[in-house]
């Protein structure tokens, strides 16, 4: 039988970690996902976890130690948050690139300057281009349900690539919920051993991993990263079919809310989707027609999705806790290319919220709704707004 | 009639084919470490092929593993500049769980190891990984076209420490990477120089040989970084070792009162000087000229032994 404890979202990331059974995992401590390295050193010191634990001098070296230990044949785990994925960043798409199916829990958290040890997706959405794929977790549940999920779809012989899970700094890494802990009888059948075909390094039949790829080969190996991304969309959605038999929880590329017939349709990703939800019942309370919508999965994005959610809104909002300078937030840029050739599109607007922690409060979507309905009603507004500015100390 | 055994192993690991200069000095070392390796590995667990690679980028890197081809016949894996330490770590991680016997071999050059890469070695020797970490070092980033390293010794040109009115060249003295990895107190380090390529194999063996870490910095001279001819290499390697420019010793466990040095002269006196060194070396051409440089040079090489609990006499 499943267990039921209340845990903080560092916990259910370790607990998921536990239960998937890596060989080998190395971490270093970083604000907010530290409590995730220390509750496996406690798993391993009990003897509950049978891993290699690497207590890395870096992140740099603990993605370093991870491909190490991935391209010699073991499934591999880490977690870290911010600076510490930005100082992992080159290894990271060496780790696509080598197809090493890494798995790497993430307490998504702001980028320095200034510092800050608070929440925004940053770090995670800045590190789209490397060839990982990408979870956003709404709640601690969703946490540890998608690292099990994320090593089921990238150990798929047609992924083999690493991927993230996101889920937001201390709104979820600290905060206690109640979390489902499935058996481990079912995690061990759900996920199978792994045993790599392509990546290992043994005496017994030598091979060479990370050559060079001249002129002549370079492209075509960048392409297989693009087909096995593209392939990961499909394996996604079995793995989350697949997910709902075994353990009755279901999950979707994108998760719709209320958005039937709604006119203006707010989408987001990690937990800002359950404030949204409430956002939106309240809203229609007052005869709005409002929807919400959060998407789990950001790479690969979810281009199908997407687009029939699209069809539903007059006016698609989208929330993100990210900046690109120079353009706008990357969900909003993603999102543009996702419905860039289709005849009727919604208006779309970029909502800029929450970053470095910043509370986002239903005065602030109050903001978003009144710029969305001026739109609607034909008004000319900002596509990309930055929303609950502090404009007295600007 | 009996056969004479060969006095290494005659099974290859570096195989021909791979694209290093005529005369490269660390082409040798990739040679020699891997056949030492495979001894050590056949003495300690039956098993001549119970190692891996783990190696830094660089030019031994590049010149060996251009897809589709390989010049490695050992399991090898590179990923980037600066972590062939903690790449090791990990591969020894993942060998140890999966109940495999053997050891790893991480490489990388003098960039790799003295500069970029010093962090990620410095963990995987205070972790206590069963690895050793082997670094070639012809004194300068030599794949990006001789740059200067903090392993760069003074006085020598390079791209990035050109002599000219106001620079004698390389301005600092070489930082000795082998007595930073002995202060980690790992079971082993030790310096070599492909000039004595016996020397050289013994301490690769004892490098395999030991459980923990270990390190070992053997000087491999770079033709065209060296400016020098390519059947020349060999001969400056001996040089570096009887003019005393590059000490050959051993350090158990940090042990830094208990130094084992090889080829070291009974009195203290070096009989050939330095110059010689100097005289056959491109890099060096310039100090002819400014006698005081080489002057400082050999201050420098007399603190080195000093330190290392040396007085020396250098001609």
């Amino acid at each position: 039988m499943p267990m039921r404890k209340v845990m903080k979202g560092n916990e259910a990331a370790a607990w998921a970690a536990k239960l998937a059974k890596p060989k080998v995992v190395a971490a270093f401590p970083i604000t907010p996902s530290t409590l995730v390295p220390e509750k496996i050193s406690e798993f391993v010191a009990d003897g509950e976890m049978d891993a290699e634990f690497i207590k890395v001098e870096s992140e740099h070296s603990a993605i370093s130690a991870c491909v190490g230990a991935s391209a010699a044949g073991v499934r591999t785990f880490t977690a870290t948050a911010s600076q510490g994925l930005a100082l992992m960043h080159e290894i990271l798409f060496i780790a696509a690139g080598m197809r090493l199916p890494i798995v790497m829990a993430i307490g998504n958290r702001a980028l320095s300057a200034p510092i800050n040890i608070w929440n925004d997706w940053q770090d995670t959405i800045s590190e789209r281009d490397t060839g990982w794929i990408q979870f956003y977790a709404e709640n601690n549940q969703e946490a540890l349900d998608l690292i099990l999920i994320a090593f089921k779809v990238a150990e798929d012989e047609r992924v083999l690539l690493p991927a993230m899970v996101g889920f937001d700094a201390f709104i979820l890494t600290h905060t206690v919920e109640p979390v489902e802990i499935p058996d481990q009888e079912v995690v061990d059948e759900f996920l199978g051993e792994y045993v790599p075909k392509h990546a290992y390094l043994d005496p017994a039949r030598p091979i060479t991993q990370g050559a060079l790829g001249f002129p002549a080969h370079y492209m075509e190996a960048r392409y297989t990263v693009w087909e096995a991304m593209e392939n990961a969309r499909k394996v996604i959605k079995e793995a989350f079919d697949e997910f709902e038999k075994k353990f009755g929880r279901r999950y979707h590329m994108i998760e719709e809310y209320k958005t039937d017939d709604a006119e203006i349709i707010l989408l987001t990703m990690g937990s800002l989707a359950g404030t949204l939800k409430e956002f939106v019942d309240k809203k229609r309370e007052e005869g709005v027609k409002i929807g919400a919508a959060k998407m789990t999965v950001y790479r690969p994005f979810p281009i199908e999705e997407l687009r029939a959610l699209a069809k539903k809104a007059k006016v698609l909002a989208i929330l993100e806790k990210d900046i690109s300078f120079g353009i706008g937030g990357a969900v909003f840029a993603d999102a543009s290319r996702a419905l860039v050739n289709e005849k009727e599109k919604p208006i779309m607007l970029d909502f800029i919220i929450g970053l470095g922690g910043r509370d986002v409060t239903f005065d602030q979507l109050e903001e978003v709704v009144a710029i969305s309905k001026k739109a609607l009603e034909g008004e000319k507004v900002e596509e990309v707004n930055w929303i609950g500015l502090r404009k007295e100390i600007l | 009639m009996a056969v004479r055994k060969p006095p290494i192993t005659t099974r290859e690991y570096w195989a021909p084919g791979h694209a290093a200069c005529a005369g490269c000095g660390p082409a040798i070392v990739m040679k020699l470490a891997t056949k030492a390796f495979s001894e050590a590995m056949e003495e300690k667990y039956g098993d001549p092929n119970a190692f891996a690679i783990a190696h830094a980028t660089g030019c031994m890197e590049v010149v060996s593993g251009v897809f589709p081809y390989t010049a490695w016949k050992a399991p090898w894996i590179h990923v980037a500049f600066e972590n062939a330490g903690a790449v090791a770590s990990g591969v020894e991680a993942a060998w140890k769980k999966l109940g495999r016997k053997g050891k790893i071999l991480a490489i990388g050059g003098d960039g790799g190891t003295a500069d970029i890469g010093l962090q990620a070695l410095s963990g995987m020797l205070e972790r206590r990984h069963n690895v050793v970490y082997l670094m070639y070092d012809n004194e300068a980033y030599m794949n990006t076209g001789i740059q200067r390293s903090s392993s760069t010794p003074y006085g020598a040109w390079t791209t990035t420490s050109p002599p000219g009115k106001y620079s004698i060249g390389e301005d600092k003295p070489k930082k000795w990477v082998a007595l930073i990895a002995a202060a980690h107190q790992v079971p082993y380090v030790a310096t070599a120089s492909i000039g004595d390529p016996y020397d050289f194999y013994r301490k690769m063996k004892k490098a395999a040989s030991v459980d923990g870490p270990a390190f070992v910095q053997v000087l491999a001279p770079c033709v065209p970084g060296w400016r020098i001819p390519p059947e020349k290499t060999v001969e400056v390697a001996k040089l570096a070792i009887e003019t005393g420019i590059w000490p050959l010793f051993e350090i158990e466990n940090g042990d830094f009162h208990n130094i084992k040095f090889q080829r070291f002269p009974k009195d203290g006196k070096f009989k050939k000087p330095i110059e010689d060194y100097l005289r056959l070396q491109g890099r060096f051409k310039h100090l002819f000229k400014r006698p005081e440089a080489i002057q400082e040079l050999k201050n420098q090489v007399k603190e080195m032994w000093r330190i290392l609990g040396k007085e020396v006499e250098l001609p």
